[in-house]
């Protein structure tokens, strides 16, 4: 089955939507609560990325009876170098941004952890495609 | 694991039920369907918080109960309460003269259950010392909110703390105590006097628990009646030897922060059930960070909120505030007072596991599932969106749920049924049988005194 959300940039009071609602679905199907708890956490920073760096994004997610995929794609600044961002700590957000709680420079290292499989598509001044695997126990 | 059945205290009259939505509107687990006119409850997802029968405008949900004359049958007859009972009663009567009250109805013996209290919170302290304990712990004082996470947020089961509640607590020591005094086990009858209806039915077929360490249950509004039939105001009985082991701490447990405020350098207490699922929902949704200590409570004012209290639940905490000063701090109360041996009572209170329910699974084969769920998805568009209840279910999602599991049908949707007499697929009156076949010919029935107008059961 197919979901597909969309996010605003800056819109950090509704960030957190489309994890919930992922979440919803996959304790519907049963998905034990570690796998969840994983995906949740993954979408839940991609989301924040998107609202936090970006202009605004796109989630499309993929249930299948083995896995989830999800792609969050975005127009935005793209990211300069991915292995300097993929560092625990390393953050490019702005003081407002951290002054709100986030931009701690966990997001993507976060992204990793949660997921079975990471693909990060970017490009400098037009946006991010951000694709995350995970598989069901 | 209990091997009990899983017992429900809830429900419906049907003869009282005007099937107004009310309850189904107010359901914490959507558990309840409006089926002919009446609300039918799913006893699967019931968590036994009792929203329905709060809101319920025509008192058609009843609660079972043990009647008072059962307790002629032990020696030792023992009522405990939660302190909150206390706070039920006008400042005009006295602590002696409520407890004379209660040995007048017929009990030998009068605990406040919130007694020896420094052996729980030592107890609850070695968990949350523990590093290996998932943290927040959540304590599994409200069996309403125990229900409600094993069913609805079955991720967080495992961060239950495994420790029983007062009533445990003070029934072991109730028999402890009796015993010393040379009693027999079988000759006492533990009587709980309870404030809402989930602890009856955690009373009944407790979770985490083999059985019930409780004879009865006594529903405290009516024990409430029983004794203000007998109290006296003159009388000067002085019976404060029963209140040797009740602590401040105790008095204000069962009262907002009553917990809480005990445990964890960070803790946080939330009452009303509903802001307990939003608070759920965000601690599922892994945004709860650095909490030690939570206390969840499904009545706003907590247990001074229960739903079968007669007193207002804020002058409930405000007796209760200023009586707790009047006691001694837990840690203060010298062993020669508690006398039972501490150790072995803090041994009674945990608990075996409490194991996950999820309610929400549309089957366990997942293709399967995923079929279902992407039907429902796709009902969804054609539904109106506004959460009506004129199907029957508390909302749109809900309907499109029922349909999939073959418990309603397209047509119970009074808005596509709209449609289709316009499309001129079914005729009028075909559609108005299907209206009256869902809610009764009474529905139509002009009737000035017709119950659910304005103002009327909030």
């Amino acid at each position: 089955m197919k979901l597909t959300f969309y996010i605003q940039g800056s819109d950090f009071t509704h960030a957190g939507h489309p994890s919930s609602e992922v979440k919803k679905v996959l304790k519907q199907l049963g998905i034990d609560g570690k796998t969840i708890k994983n995906i949740v956490i993954a979408l839940y920073e991609a989301e924040v990325n998107v609202v936090a760096h970006a202009w605004k994004g796109v989630v499309h997610v993929e249930i299948e009876e083995n896995k989830i995929t999800i792609q969050v794609n975005d127009e935005g600044p793209g990211i300069p170098d991915i292995d300097l961002a993929m560092q625990a700590g390393y953050s490019t957000a702005s003081k407002q941004v951290r002054e709100m709680g986030f931009g701690a420079g966990m997001g993507l290292p976060n992204i990793k952890k949660n997921t079975d499989e990471l693909v990060i598509e970017t490009e400098v001044g037009k946006g991010t495609r951000v694709k995350m695997v995970n598989y069901f126990s | 694991m209990s091997g009990l059945p899983k017992y429900h205290a809830l429900n419906v009259d049907a003869s009282k039920c005007i099937g107004c939505t009310h309850c189904m509107k107010s359901c914490p687990s959507e558990a309840i369907r409006v089926i002919n006119g009446l609300a039918v409850i799913d006893h699967e997802r019931c968590v036994d918080c009792g929203q329905c029968h709060r809101v319920c405008p025509s008192k058609a949900f009843y609660v079972e109960q043990d009647d008072l004359s059962k307790i002629r049958g032990f020696k030792y007859r023992v009522i405990l309460f939660p302190s909150v009972m206390i706070g039920q009663f006008q400042e005009k009567y006295s602590e002696n003269q409520i407890y004379e009250g209660l040995k007048k109805v017929g009990f030998t013996h009068v605990y406040e259950v919130e007694q020896p209290m420094q052996v729980l919170i030592d107890s609850i302290n070695e968990v949350i010392e523990n590093k290996d304990t998932p943290k927040p712990v959540i304590s599994i004082y409200c069996p309403a909110i125990v229900r409600l996470i094993q069913g609805k947020y079955p991720s967080l089961t495992e961060n239950l703390i495994l420790r029983k509640t007062p009533h445990n607590l003070a029934a072991h020591f109730a028999i402890e105590q009796l015993m010393l005094e040379g009693a027999l086990r079988e000759e006492i009858g533990l009587f709980y006097a309870t404030p809402c209806i989930a602890k009856i039915a955690s009373v009944k077929s407790p979770v985490g628990e083999r059985e019930s360490i409780v004879d009865g249950i006594i529903n405290m509004n009516h024990l409430y009646n029983e004794v203000m039939k007998v109290i006296q105001e003159n009388c000067e009985t002085d019976n404060s030897e029963q209140r040797a082991n009740l602590s401040r701490e105790g008095i204000l447990w069962s009262l907002p922060r009553g917990e809480s405020s005990h445990f964890g350098s960070r803790s946080m207490a939330i009452d009303g059930i509903h802001n307990v699922v939003r608070f759920l929902e965000r601690m599922e949704n892994n945004q709860v960070h650095g909490i030690d200590f939570l206390e969840l409570r499904a009545c706003d004012q907590s247990c001074a909120g229960g739903i079968l209290l007669t007193g207002n639940r804020f002058m409930t905490v405000e007796r209760l505030e200023r009586r707790a000063p009047r006691y001694p701090l837990a840690k203060d109360i010298p062993n020669s007072v508690i006398k039972v041996d501490q150790e072995e009572l803090k041994q009674k209170l945990i608990l075996d596991p409490i194991k996950p329910k999820p309610h929400f699974i549309f089957g366990n084969d997942r293709v399967k599932a995923m079929e279902k769920m992407d039907r429902a998805q796709r009902i969804v568009c054609f539904l109106p969106g506004i959460d009506c209840g004129a199907c029957g279910a508390p909302n749109c999602q809900a309907l499109a749920e029922d349909m999939i599991n073959h418990k309603a049908k397209m047509s119970d949707c009074i808005f596509l049924q709209q449609m289709w007499v316009d499309e001129g697929q079914i005729k009028t009156h075909k559609a108005f049988l299907n209206v009256q076949k869902k809610w009764g010919t009474d529905r139509f029935k002009a009737d000035c005194n017709k119950r659910g107008k304005r103002n009327e059961g909030f």
